[in-house]
């Protein structure tokens, strides 16, 4: 009965142990050689084309709703000349990599969950191993190294569709001055901010990409375990960014002391 | 010339199933081998097992002095290079059209120019009669036809050692002889050391030099064909001629009481032992043993009407 218990209790620990084996194992593989140049631009340039859309849409009411929020909070404090700044700073240090991770994983992560997953189902990957090819270092690593690129690209993307509809909806519907709104820009936000969001939007698109791998490549039981590993890869990867997300903010509030105006 | 593969003591179990314990045999270097059994019994697992895509619970499979099972990944992926695999659904690249695939392993493995390559592709494609598909992606081709494209590229790289996973699961009774003689000449022109899983009787009769008999999570019987065909062991006997009657019953085992049931069933006669299937050029294989050869050194008496031309049992006949 006890070992039963145990083992209740321990196979999460041995699902996460596993997890980060293959990270190991991914990690491990980036520097063998030769690198799989065309892999990885094909599947750069393949989740960027599935998530550009997508995020630019997710931007603009991203940037709308702080404004909007953020605005009128500060209003009533009578701060109106911060709108600006503190609009960068919650788009640049916390939106645009939340939007980013949520893309990526939704979007991005899901379509390498599925596309690995229905490779191993067909015996692709079988086969590949069989022919001496590693397809961790085949397929895994293009698309983790691809993934954290177009993560960092997204971010600043975010950054800036998020900043310009803050400024559409200040300026234009809460009645805020252009001037102002621009000038504060630099009062409160400071370049460490911009740092950590493309920081935070580079572990983001890797831990993406490394689960979606993960849970493509064990995938098993015929096409509804393929359907079960995008679905578990989506929800893993972002309960992790979330966690991930309030840990890199904690130690970054607490290293960098915030600008005092 | 072919390699030999050494299995020995091999036990596999996922989780607390046993799938099968206690695995020794050897597959002789050059010969043609088929494992059969009931479905469910583990033929691709132990497939698997020896290419080290999957990891025994103990014993060893030994390839040319490597242990598969303990040996670290690098020289896994080494020895590898020796195998040809025919998955069953010929697990051919979804993204590639077929030439790409069947030229996948020389562009990674081989320094040939791409003139050279095409070569070997067109003169593997035209062995198994795929000549003018070589543009069509894997899912544009019927079933028969993804299997032939995988037996190409599992040759690309001249292997020592192939292995078929269920090469005639899917395809119709024509294709299936079609794809027997193919093997056997195949056989017959590399040398190399085959290993068909199967569970088609037909194949099992004719196409081997030897058979091995998976069952009840143990490995029932392996020798050279004429002594299984001429077994008088209950659940060898009862496979090989696809009988009810027998252990064997619809999901595992029978119980004690249908075996009783059966106990005066009178077993049918042994159906006579059909010719092996020869080359189509004629010249006999290095590994073809002369028909009857194994029943006359051991004392065996073949079931009457063994070894004759016209039987009816005869494949591609």
């Amino acid at each position: 009965m006890s070992s039963l218990t145990s083992a209740r209790f321990l196979k999460p620990v041995g699902a996460a142990g596993t997890l980060f084996a293959f990270a190991l194992d991914v990690g491990r593989a980036l520097f063998r050689r030769p690198f799989q140049t065309r892999e990885f631009i094909q599947q750069a340039w393949f989740v960027a084309s599935v998530t550009i859309v997508p995020t630019a849409l997710v931007a603009i009411p991203f940037g709308a709703v702080i404004a909007l929020q953020v605005g009128g909070l500060i209003r009533q404090f009578g701060a109106q000349s911060f709108t600006g700044s503190a609009s960068v700073l919650a788009v640049v240090q916390q939106a645009a990599p939340i939007a980013t991770a949520l893309l990526i994983a939704g979007a991005g992560g899901s379509a390498i969950a599925a596309d690995l997953g229905a490779r191993k189902i067909r015996e692709e990957l079988d086969a590949m191993m069989v022919l001496g090819i590693d397809p961790i270092q085949r397929l895994v690593v293009p698309r983790v190294l691809g993934c954290m690129l177009v993560a960092v690209f997204l971010n600043g993307m975010v950054s800036v569709v998020g900043v310009a509809g803050g400024y559409v909806f200040n300026v234009g519907l809460q009645g805020g001055t252009p001037g102002a709104y621009i000038a504060s820009f630099t009062a409160l936000a400071q370049l460490p901010d911009l740092w950590v969001g493309l920081v935070k939007a580079l572990i983001f698109g890797l831990i993406a990409a490394i689960v979606a791998a993960y849970k493509g490549i064990n995938a098993g039981g015929g096409p509804k375990g393929v359907g079960d590993a995008v679905n578990e890869s989506v929800v893993i990867t972002f309960v992790l960014l979330f966690i991930v997300n309030f840990i890199i903010s904690a130690i970054y509030l607490q290293v960098i002391p915030p600008k005092t105006g | 010339m072919g390699v030999e593969i050494k299995v020995e003591h091999l036990t596999k179990s996922f989780g607390k199933q046993l799938i099968w314990g206690d695995v020794t045999l050897t597959i002789p270097a050059g010969e043609i081998c088929v494992m059969l059994g009931p479905s469910g019994t583990g033929k691709s697992v132990f497939l698997k097992t020896l290419i080290g895509l999957l990891k025994p619970d103990r014993g060893s499979v030994i390839i040319e002095g490597t242990d598969i099972a303990s040996c670290p990944e690098r020289e896994l992926y080494e020895i590898r290079k020796l195998f040809g695999v025919l998955f069953q659904d010929g697990a051919m690249f979804g993204s590639m059209n077929l030439y790409d695939n069947i030229a996948f392993p020389l562009r990674e493995h081989t320094k040939k120019s791409e003139s050279e390559v095409r070569d070997v592709v067109m003169e593997k494609l035209d062995l198994v009669g795929l000549l003018g598909t070589e543009d069509k992606l894997p899912g544009e081709i019927s079933g028969g036809m993804r299997k032939r494209a995988g037996l190409a590229r599992a040759l690309v790289l001249d292997p020592e050692i192939v292995l078929f996973d269920e090469p005639d699961s899917g395809l119709d009774p024509v294709r299936t002889s079609f794809l027997n003689q193919l093997i056997v000449d195949l056989n017959a022109q590399i040398d190399a050391t085959f290993l068909i899983v199967t569970h088609d009787i037909n194949t099992a009769r004719t196409v081997p030099d030897n058979i091995g008999l998976l069952y009840h999570k143990h490995l029932a019987m392996f020798g050279p064909r004429e002594m299984l065909l001429s077994s008088e062991e209950p659940v060898v006997r009862q496979f090989l001629n696809a009988q009810k009657v027998g252990p064997i019953g619809m999901s595992e085992e029978k119980d004690a009481d249908e075996l009783a049931a059966e106990s005066d069933q009178e077993l049918p006669a042994l159906p006579p032992i059909p010719m092996q299937l020869e080359p189509s050029n004629g010249i006999p294989r290095r590994s073809q043993r002369e028909p009857g050869a194994w029943c006359r050194d051991n004392g065996v008496t073949p079931p009457p009407g063994s070894f004759d031309d016209n039987m009816s049992m005869t494949t591609g006949a």
